[in-house]
């Protein structure tokens, strides 16, 4: 419980850092975006129309002191409105989220199906031909670009073969389909020989040598020591590669025209909507930072030890 | 217990030979990007509407694209922004990232601790996003996605060099040149650096085929190089809406960014063994 609570604690910083990165980046771009702002309804502006654009925007005041109105607006749920839509930032940005939750649970999931059992395999055969067979197609995973996976993806399964639709007009398992392999090709190349690693790691381990000359039969060492054994450093690391799914995503989804808030950025990004970055960036950090502390709380769950550790350092 | 020496040994010889066999093949490759003007059998800029989307044949072997442009000559052209920026990146961060990951780990104290907070700050994100930030920042352009990237990538480096720093910072060798007079900045370039030179430069290895594959990505989106540049992720992103007519305008860019990959990835790999064998060994 200590421990959790200081864990809480040490985000407070980190989650301060973040949330000023993204409004000094948003102020950076700053008086040109209410010149750009002025200039996008067409009429002549003068230098006292900016200045007044400005005051009523709050930005003559100190840097500091706009930053903290910022946060607090923020804390409230006012993020500001769109550039270009001039909807709500807060509830654009909220709507268009599950999709993309979606989308990275359904990758998520076929990332474990596809590199668990491929990286135990390669593991447990080791320089055999399967092992072989596993890495190479790994290695080809990893060095396929995100995007270019998905068009050749769009042109084979869409195109050719007309087995999934090629954009997603709707939230179903149809559309989602190749978006959710293109991402999961990627992460699991990388994931796969995370696994192989970590199972080797513990099968080099003494007492695998004991158990078989104990005559244990191997299959029982493998599902009930190594395996058990693995599981904590596999899920570490299968949190862990979710920042690099996050930002995927963003890819992905713009050429599926997966309606998630990674396509909602990059087009934010294509029409200098600032406001919408600005809450993309600031989300996806936050939710980067959770689920870090997340996986950070299972680990003690899942492994007594490092829970005992704890308690005596405190 | 010499059957084992003897494996490494082969390891070790092995991870030799493939190391010479694939920087030549890299070599091969920088060099098809600096000449790469040279080798184009068409200018790769000059427009030609009658002659566009021709399918591959014997004259233009990947085909043209929409503006009848020969697509062989664009990827040549394109390994040169591709490949040589990448390395550029790679570089500079790798460089600078060592610098101050040496600097931290054997000063210690304030500056280390501030400058791992943040770099902690920087692995704290989710990388891309952040250099899409940046990115969208600073608006389109090479310079600006090489930036975005190189902001988010340097802390990588520090880290190596720093903990690598930390190892040896203690060692008898050091302090015998501390005993003989040598002054910090002689100790961190003469002493320190070539003996943290190997996992640097593993890193920055491995480091290559990802940074290249994120340019293109940042082209991809229209954050990287701008039309009519020829960039493998910028023409791949232009030649998608004609994905199921013409594919080889897709998939030339394509398979050159995937073959380079490879290359420099297996090269990357190569590298690794060698520098864990040869500590194995001794």
């Amino acid at each position: 419980m200590k421990y959790i609570i200081k864990r809480i604690l040490q985000l407070i910083p980190l989650l301060f850092a973040i949330t000023f990165l993204s409004f000094a980046m948003m102020r950076l771009a700053g008086s040109d975006v209410v010149e750009q702002k002025m200039l996008n309804t067409g009429q002549v502006v003068t230098e006292t129309q900016l200045q007044a654009a400005k005051i009523e925007l709050g930005l003559d005041k100190p840097f500091l002191t706009q930053y903290g109105v910022w946060l607090s607006n923020m804390l409230h749920g006012d993020m500001g409105v769109s550039y270009v839509s001039g909807k709500e930032v807060f509830s654009t940005f909220t709507s268009k989220l599950p999709a993309t939750l979606f989308l990275t649970f359904t990758s998520i999931v076929l990332t474990v199906i596809i590199s668990i059992p491929l990286g135990i395999i390669a593991a447990v055969q080791k320089n055999k031909i399967l092992d072989y067979i596993i890495r190479f197609l790994s290695f080809i995973g990893n060095s396929l670009p995100n995007f270019f996976v998905a068009l050749v993806l769009m042109y084979v399964l869409g195109i050719k073969l007309g087995a999934f639709p090629i954009i997603s007009r709707e939230m179903s398992w149809e559309s989602v389909a190749m978006p959710t392999l293109t991402l999961a090709i990627a992460m699991s190349a990388k994931y796969l020989r995370q696994v192989r690693a970590t199972v080797l790691e513990e099968l080099n381990k003494g007492y695998v040598m004991g158990a078989k000359a104990r005559g244990i039969k191997f299959s029982v060492v493998l599902w009930k020591s190594v395996l058990r054994e693995s599981l904590v450093t596999i899920i570490t690391l299968l949190a862990l590669s979710i920042g690099s799914l996050l930002g995927g995503t963003a890819i992905v989804e713009s050429i599926f025209m997966w309606d998630g808030v990674g396509k909602l950025a990059v087009d934010a990004i294509n029409m200098r909507d600032y406001p919408i970055i600005q809450a993309y960036v600031m989300w996806m950090a936050i939710i980067y930072v959770l689920v870090n502390l997340i996986t950070d709380l299972l680990y003690r769950v899942l492994d007594p030890r490092i829970r005992l550790e704890g308690c005596s350092n405190d | 217990m010499t059957r084992k020496i003897k494996s490494l040994q082969r390891k070790y010889k092995n991870a030799k030979v493939r190391i010479i066999v694939y920087a030549i093949a890299v070599l091969v490759l920088v060099l098809i990007a600096i000449f790469a003007e040279r080798l184009c059998p068409f200018d790769p800029y000059e427009q030609d509407l009658s002659m566009a989307y021709k399918a591959p044949d014997a004259l233009h072997i990947m085909g043209t694209d929409a503006y009848g442009r020969d697509l062989f000559s664009r990827v040549l052209v394109g390994a040169k922004l591709s490949i040589l920026t990448t390395l550029l990146l790679v570089i500079t961060i790798s460089v600078f990232g060592t610098f101050v990951g040496v600097i931290c780990g054997y000063m210690g104290g304030l500056i280390d601790g501030i400058v791992m907070r943040i770099s902690d700050f920087f692995l704290a994100f989710p990388g891309l996003v952040f250099a899409l930030a940046i990115a969208a920042l600073l608006g389109g352009g090479v310079a600006n996605a090489v930036i975005a990237l190189a902001v988010i990538s340097w802390p990588k480096y520090s880290r190596v060099a720093r903990s690598q720093t930390l190892s040896v910072k203690n060692s008898t060798f050091i302090q015998a040149a501390i005993l003989a007079g040598d002054k910090p900045g002689q100790i961190m370039i003469r002493h320190i650096l070539p003996n943290i030179f190997g996992p640097v430069l593993v890193t920055a290895m491995l480091d290559i085929g990802t940074m290249m594959m994120e340019l293109a990505g940042l082209s991809f989106l229209g954050l990287g190089a701008q039309p009519p540049l020829a960039e493998w992720g910028s023409m791949i992103s232009n030649g998608r809406s004609m994905l199921q007519t013409y594919p080889w305008v897709v998939l030339s860019p394509g398979f050159a960014i995937f073959v380079s990959v490879v290359i420099f990835n297996l090269f990357g790999d190569s590298v690794r063994d060698y520098f864990a064998s040869k500590h194995h060994l001794s």
